[in-house]
């Protein structure tokens, strides 16, 4: 069974969503997903100690060699990614057994998680897989089920926002299949180890130039980097908190590994800064992005959209370690991406919490409610101190190494601005503070408590890991390292 | 005499494609737009790319213009005319035209023998996959077996499309009854329409089931039959009402199927697993691995059938009831 890690890593899930239209019962159907994504988090465990101990696997599917059929290729890089995908999409759906229950009836329930699964399995083959075409199927996958997840929020601008998303996702999708369909043109292949072989003979060739530029333009939709960022906030904020807990720890962070795969995997760094001035814009885009969004962040009235716009800063301190171009700057990048996955994990889910109690994520609505849900306001200060970069939490783990890769390249005037940046985020934590502990509650309610545990326990966990991964950072260092000294070294073996 | 038909057809592609931007008529739109597929699929033709077409004509111009149109029920034909003039828009337009136009003036020379894409993975696909699949179209063989788990995937990207649909358009029980006992069909008047429906319908189904079958020796194969097959329902739905459409699909039962049908396709996969094999190795399925992969893409082809037909009646089936509730509901 060892030899199939990387197909059961996605079958699991695949298969597991189609069976839930015939488990239909709300109660068992939720039950059924946390099994199959408990599953899935197992495999992934499994398959991360494998890479590490025997370097990278390769699957055909079929039966038949690459580049005629398709190949699974897991590296450092995806395993790690893999982990971290499955993890977050076991540990939200342990909170969204009693969560559910509140926004969506119970009717639904079979829908939501179906679209739960389909979106997890699109997320995952993107991830497991090493053929350019296929990463195209698996991210339409996971972006219509997102827009189906948006959609079944309450509110009824949901649909508006889901709408949006999905003219802005499609747009996104239709890029990065022109840019596959020109370089397939060039090579006459799809696989990416392949393309990396293939590509230089064409590399002058003004149609692998477009291709690339496709490519790139799409992916940046898909990962909302600013300004291509406007889908996000109300996608975030309108749909189920479950929804939103899910897709910002994940759906974000997969595209930017598509990013990271397309650059340093198929194209070749180098090559890929001759065609465009990609360092230029990375650092240009980044930087105007954290500054632009955290600032919209401070003004916003609803907290889910506050942590929506955060997001996009988030992404940007991503982009902008990625544009740094050296191998500690891409560790910088995917420790990021693996911390802000449990920040805002942590935040989202304390965010459902209120929603569960209070019945709304405005933030005039979390006025007293230091008293009234210690726990969950507690996490929630807790994943606001680890967004802000406090020593002992992850959020430091990341910028330390920003900043450090900055300094090793010698752009002080960047470091200051990204130290300088910290400072909005603390105003926008700040306000939310202000609300919880100092205003008083609007009216006194008995029911407002904290939350069942089953709620209360996945928040934990994750405040827990934002600590853990603060201080003992040996995974997360060790396999970011090891993933960027490997993508440096242009191996995909 | 090609490069002729070529041009023809493309100049009206781009006539029609100018005609859609700029009417407000929706309703021409849609027709405008099954024209459009319709002479892609002719295109494709030219191009000797018969099942791509067939693809085409039945997906494009076949049950999506039907879809629309359902959808046209809802919200009206005409358009809202609006001040607003999206110039930014436009200049993102022409900045992707510009830049496609650039990415052809590299390309291999059309029809090009030399071009990368004959050299590379295509001549064992055309030189060896009768040997290795034992499949004459080449089309399935890569569609269903070398290149398999793509298709699984797609029919996945059916699935969630219709799991979208279903979740979307909730359908109240009360809807249900009041069409149960009302509501005439759409054309119930139209008695010719009636006649010549009874007949054709069975040819309908089972010329779709000749599509499903027949996919591994012509063009065809389980999207195309799916469709055809949910075309047919849907013509029958139209003329006869949706009671007794549903009364041979109850909405549960399309669910079910949908989920079926992927639910087959992963699970050949995974038995062929069990049989020692990687996910979707039919060659595991039997002694002889021409035997297995002749039964692994019969029953792959299947799945996929199974599903597109289930969700594209769901979908219609959800578009018209939305049409019953805002026609007698919300009055």
């Amino acid at each position: 069974m060892i030899d199939h890690l990387p197909i059961l890593q996605v079958i699991v899930p695949l298969l597991g969503a189609p069976l839930c239209l015939i488990v239909r019962s709300p109660r068992a159907v939720g039950l059924f997903a946390l099994l199959t994504s408990t599953i899935t988090f197992l495999v992934s465990c499994l398959l991360l100690q494998q890479v590490l101990l025997h370097g990278t696997i390769a699957y055909e599917l079929g039966g038949w060699a690459a580049p005629w059929g398709i190949e699974y290729r897991i590296d450092y890089l995806n395993s790690y990614l893999l982990l971290l995908v499955s993890a977050m999409g076991a540990i939200v759906l342990v909170a969204s057994q009693t969560s559910i229950d509140r926004e969506l009836p119970r009717s639904r329930h079979m829908l939501f998680y179906t679209a739960y699964l389909l979106c997890l399995t699109g997320l995952l083959g993107i991830l497991c897989t090493g053929d350019a075409f296929n990463v195209f199927v698996f991210l339409e996958i996971s972006a219509l089920s997102s827009y189906t997840l948006i959609a079944l929020g309450n509110d009824r601008r949901a649909l508006t926002a889901s709408y949006q998303y999905l003219i802005m996702g499609t747009i996104g999708a239709t890029f990065i299949i022109i840019g596959v369909g020109l370089m397939y043109m060039m090579t006459g292949t799809l696989n990416m180890y392949d393309l990396a072989q293939r590509l230089p003979e064409v590399h002058n060739s003004k149609t692998v130039l477009s291709a690339i530029g496709f490519f790139i333009v799409g992916v940046c939709l898909k990962l909302a980097l600013f300004p291509l960022h406007l889908w996000l906030p109300n996608a975030y904020a309108f749909a189920p908190s479950i929804a939103t807990a899910f897709l910002a720890a994940t759906s974000t962070k997969v595209a930017v590994y598509v990013l990271i795969r397309f650059i340093f995997s198929v194209v070749g760094p180098e090559f890929a800064n001759t065609v465009l001035p990609l360092q230029e814009i990375f650092v240009v885009l980044g930087i105007s992005g954290i500054f632009a969004t955290s600032i919209s962040a401070i003004y916003q009235l609803n907290i889910k959209r506050l942590f929506a716009y955060s997001s996009v800063a988030q992404i940007g301190y991503m982009i902008l370690a990625l544009a740094i171009g050296t191998p500690l700057g891409l560790t910088a990048t995917l420790l990021h991406l693996f911390n802000h996955a449990l920040m805002k994990a942590a935040l989202f889910l304390a965010i459902g919490a209120v929603v569960y109690r209070v019945g709304s994520s405005q933030l005039s609505h979390f006025a007293g409610l230091g008293r009234q849900m210690p726990w969950t306001m507690a996490a929630l200060v807790a994943g606001g101190l680890s967004l802000i970069g406090v020593p002992l939490t992850v959020g430091f783990v990341s910028k330390w190494y920003l900043v450090l890769a900055l300094l090793e390249n010698g752009w002080w005037p960047l470091t200051v601005l990204v130290l300088f940046s910290s400072l909005l985020a603390v105003i926008y934590v700040w306000r939310i503070v202000e609300w919880v502990y100092f205003a008083s509650p609007r009216i006194f309610i008995e029911e407002v408590k904290d939350p069942p545990l089953s709620q209360l326990v996945p928040i934990y966990v994750l405040v827990f890991a934002n600590f853990y991964f603060g201080i003992d950072t040996s995974l997360t260092v060790g396999v970011s390292k090891r993933a960027a000294e490997a993508l440096f070294g242009g191996i995909f073996l | 005499m090609e490069t002729l038909i070529d041009i023809v057809l493309l100049s009206f592609l781009v006539l029609t494609a100018l005609a859609v931007a700029k009417m407000h008529d929706l309703f021409a739109v849609v027709m405008l737009s099954g024209i459009y597929s319709l002479l892609t699929a002719s295109l494709f033709l030219d191009l000797d790319a018969v099942d791509v077409a067939f693809t085409e004509a039945s997906v494009g111009a076949g049950i999506s213009t039907l879809l629309m149109l359902a959808s046209l029920k809802l919200v009206g034909r005409y358009e809202t005319r609006t001040r607003y003039r999206p110039m930014l828009a436009l200049g993102v337009v022409l900045a992707t035209g510009a830049l496609l136009i650039y990415g052809t003036l590299d390309m291999p020379h059309f029809g090009s023998a030399d071009a990368p894409v004959h050299q590379h993975v295509a001549p064992r696909y055309l030189n060896d996959s009768m040997g290795e699949v034992g499949v004459p179209n080449v089309v399935t063989s890569v569609l269903a077996s070398y290149r398999g788990y793509d298709t699984l995937g797609e029919t996945l990207v059916v699935f969630t499309a219709g799991i979208g649909v279903i979740s979307l358009l909730r359908v109240s029980r009360r809807t249900k009854q009041q069409e149960m006992q009302k509501v005439p069909a759409d054309m119930q008047q139209q008695i010719i329409l009636r006649v010549v429906v009874k007949w054709l319908l069975p040819l309908i189904l089972i010329f779709a089931l000749y599509v499903q079958f027949h996919g591994d020796y012509g063009p065809g194969g389980g999207f195309q039959a799916g469709v055809i097959f949910a075309a047919g329902i849907i013509l029958y739905t139209m003329l006869f009402g949706l009671s007794n459409a549903s009364r041979v699909f109850p909405p549960k039962l399309l669910e079910l199927l949908a989920a079926l049908g992927v639910l087959l396709y992963g699970g050949v996969g995974i038995v062929c697993m069990l049989l020692g094999g990687n996910f979707l190795d039919y060659n595991s399925l039997r002694h002889d691995p021409v035997h297995g992969q002749h039964l692994g893409i019969l029953l792959v082809e299947l799945g996929v059938g199974l599903t597109v037909a289930a969700v594209m009646i769901t979908i219609f089936f959800k578009f018209t009831w939305r049409t019953v509730k805002h026609k007698y509901l919300e009055k």
